[in-house]
């Protein structure tokens, strides 16, 4: 097996994060390439909130990409545990040494107590993977809409956050040698706790200008022609200054643009974004407010003036 | 550059003006509400050595990582960048006009402290055990008689109710709690007999028996009323009920966690932190200054509109129930009303509408809002006194499944 590349060290100033983003096809804004920046500088979780589909879990992907570090991550959901979160003990295998001690005979309970919560038992779940990587790396360690999750985990999370260190109460404490680099992601579904949020750097990842969205259009889908990317992008921003209950992400507009291509369009038309208009907008108030007529006019308007600034 | 430095309050000012500059702009933040500890202006200092002063949003960015950690005070905060760091000797001047307390420039003689008026009668020698201008004629219960005024004062109607005897509700009303149903929870707990086996519990007792059979240890779910959101009309039409209402809302606002309140008149205020306040005077006040559209006109579908695109997704997930306070007489006709609140029913686990006019025996639903609402709701209650107030929480008890909603509105509407 070839050994994983070693860690890049971090990078030293804000161009060079913003460097090494873009190196890794991420566009992002000098604001976002500061909170980075100083995330990794610092040692700092990294809370990152906004809209869904803006880019907040593709960071800490390209984070780890960029530092040739192991991606750990956490998909939060209600009732998350620690058995889930960060370790549980690999119960069958214990009963198996208990047999195996038993059948050898006379077993001493004290040092099979002793013999059954050891290192060898403890099945990693990610927090502790983070904290007490296998071959040492430290990688970036991902907790992912931490908002789905509820208070007494969060809670919980308080003390992996501000030390780094997880207590097993058989095994005692586990600390990180060194401290992974934590990305935090909400969709602000709730309010994630003052306390978590003190001990991290908190960034709002709002959705892009025009610009740097047709940027991430060129890269993402390079495929798509120039007219096209342009006009995708134009009608986006334009859906997303109406009245909608949830307007498109950037993950949306890049989903729009691959339909758009694997239906060999080179531009848009009333016609095909009402067919299409169903990789856009999720809710079916938000597509019945975009009416044929709606819609014919924000093309027209795009074709006409292009990407507005 | 200067690394970090020992640890401890003296090395925050010889790094010069930056430093200095730093904690002057962060005592700005805190003076417009931001809730910046001591500790961030540490951060602060060592994120700003960090990304250096060469970029101006590198600067701003730097800071806002650290001093800012909720999307709504952003905006606060780069009006506050703006100001201070373009010209920080106008702001030291504008400041030090508007907050000289927080900066101390002038003072003893400063204008007068906002001494809230029941701490400086708490100074005063003792006059009255009430302290308060609203409750000045409260009268002292005779503990003899406590019981039967209650009777009475829980059927009484809130609108009627004289200034004593408002007195009296709103203690009453301070120590009602609402119980809502528990609902299972995906968490466990151990328990003497559950769904789940603790295989932890149990390898720990093997291992304490060994040899012996062992007991097995079981897990059951936990239980937890669900998150509770209030939506409250204040509107002139509900004025005489709206005080009662709130001294109600403190109380269960602060019976227990996931309860977030919102109050709509012409539009829609979260009030849920301004209510946190353990004290309720000092928390209606907070309510007071918040909200700008005390009994004036209501405009439900705007507001409902509001709620449902503005709240909704982050209120109401985990089977959250939805209180609606409102006597439904709406200022727009119902216009747009219906839409919005069938999406709001679709998007929580129980809708129930509590309105003062059903203590009319003849009560029908004529109104264009009553009748727009009325379809949506799984609970229809009145609210009009203390006696219907604990009704509530019998009502929220019962188990109905959901396409059997309708049942207790249907009655309500005038035959075709």
């Amino acid at each position: 097996m070839p050994a994983p590349p070693a860690p890049r060290p971090p990078p030293a100033t804000v161009d060079a994060t913003l460097d090494l983003l873009t190196a890794q096809d991420y566009v992002a804004d000098r604001r976002l390439a500061t909170a980075v920046f100083l995330a990794l500088k610092l040692g700092r979780p990294l809370f990152l909130e906004g809209e869904a589909g803006v880019g907040k879990t593709e960071i800490a992907k390209v984070l780890a990409a960029g530092l040739a570090r192991p991606l750990v991550r956490l998909q939060c959901y209600e009732g998350l545990d620690t058995a889930a979160a960060v370790y549980e003990w690999n119960y069958p295998r214990q009963m198996i040494e208990i047999r195996l001690a038993e059948a050898a005979g006379g077993v001493a309970r004290e040092a099979l107590a002793h013999d059954i919560f050891t290192r060898a038992f403890l099945l990693k779940r990610p927090l502790l993977q983070a904290i007490d990587p296998d071959d040492g790396a430290p990688p970036v360690l991902l907790i992912d809409e931490l908002d789905r999750t509820d208070e007494p985990f969060e809670a919980y999370l308080l003390e992996v956050l501000s030390d780094f260190q997880v207590s097993i109460p058989e095994l005692g404490v586990v600390r990180a040698q060194v401290p992974p680099v934590v990305v935090i992601t909400s969709n602000r579904t709730r309010e994630i706790h003052d306390a978590i949020k003190r001990r991290c750097l908190y960034h709002w990842v709002d959705y892009p200008d025009a610009l740097s969205e047709l940027a991430i259009v060129r890269r993402k889908c390079p495929r798509a022609p120039e007219r096209l990317a342009r006009e995708v992008v134009a009608f986006t921003q334009r859906l997303r200054s109406m009245d909608l209950f949830k307007a498109p992400g950037v993950a949306e507009t890049l989903d729009w643009a691959e339909a758009l291509i694997a239906l060999d369009r080179v531009a848009l038309d009333p016609q095909t974004v009402a067919d299409t208009i169903g990789v856009l907008l999720k809710y079916q108030d938000d597509v019945g407010a975009l009416t044929p007529d709606v819609a014919a006019k924000i093309v027209a308007d795009v074709q006409a003036e292009g990407i507005r600034l | 550059m200067i690394g970090p430095g020992p640890r401890g309050g003296a090395m925050l000012l010889p790094r010069g003006r930056l430093a200095e500059n730093v904690l002057y702009f962060v005592r700005v933040l805190r003076a417009v509400g931001l809730p910046v500890g001591p500790a961030k202006v540490i951060d602060a200092i060592a994120a700003v050595e960090a990304v250096g002063v060469a970029h101006r949003t590198d600067f701003r960015e730097a800071l806002a990582a650290v001093l800012v950690s909720r999307h709504e005070h952003l905006v606060l905060f780069e009006q506050a960048f703006d100001l201070f760091w373009r010209n920080p000797k106008h702001l030291e001047k504008l400041v030090a006009a508007q907050l000289p307390r927080v900066l101390g420039r002038t003072g003893e003689e400063a204008p007068p402290l906002d001494l809230p008026a029941r701490l400086a009668q708490a100074m005063l020698p003792p006059k009255a055990p009430e302290a308060r201008a609203d409750d000045e004629d409260e009268v002292d219960l005779d503990a003899a008689f406590t019981f039967s005024p209650r009777e009475i004062l829980q059927q009484k109607d809130f609108a009627t109710m004289t200034a004593e005897e408002l007195a009296q509700v709103k203690a009453m009303l301070a120590r009602l709690t609402l119980p809502l149903p528990e609902r299972p929870q995906r968490r466990t707990r151990a328990a003497r007999r559950g769904a789940r086996v603790d295989l932890r519990a149990t390898m720990r007792a093997m291992t304490g028996a060994a040899g012996a059979v062992a007991p097995l240890a079981y897990r059951a779910r936990t239980r937890r009323p669900p998150p509770l959101v209030v939506l409250c009309d204040i509107s002139g039409s509900m004025d005489r009920y709206a005080r009662m209402l709130l001294h109600f809302l403190h109380a269960i606002t602060n019976d227990r966690h996931r309860v977030h309140t919102l109050v709509f008149g012409t539009r829609l205020t979260n009030i849920t932190r301004h209510l946190r306040h353990r004290d309720v005077d000092v928390a209606l006040e907070r309510v007071a200054a918040a909200v700008d559209d005390w009994a004036g006109g209501t405009r439900i579908g705007a507001c409902m509109a509001e709620f449902n695109r503005r709240w909704s997704r982050r209120l109401l997930g985990q089977n959250a129930a939805v209180l609606l306070i409102s006597d439904g007489l709406d200022a727009d006709a119902g216009v747009g009303l219906a839409f919005e609140v069938e999406r709001l029913a679709k998007s929580c686990a129980r809708l129930i509408w509590l309105n003062p006019l059903l203590r009319y025996p003849g009560f029908e639903a004529r109104p264009a809002g009553i009748r727009a609402i009325l379809p949506y709701v799984d609970e229809f209650l009145p609210v009009h006194n203390v006696a219907s107030l604990t009704d509530i929480s019998a009502a929220l008890e019962v188990r109905r499944p959901r396409n059997a909603r309708r049942t207790t509105s249907d009655a309500w509407l005038p035959a075709a």
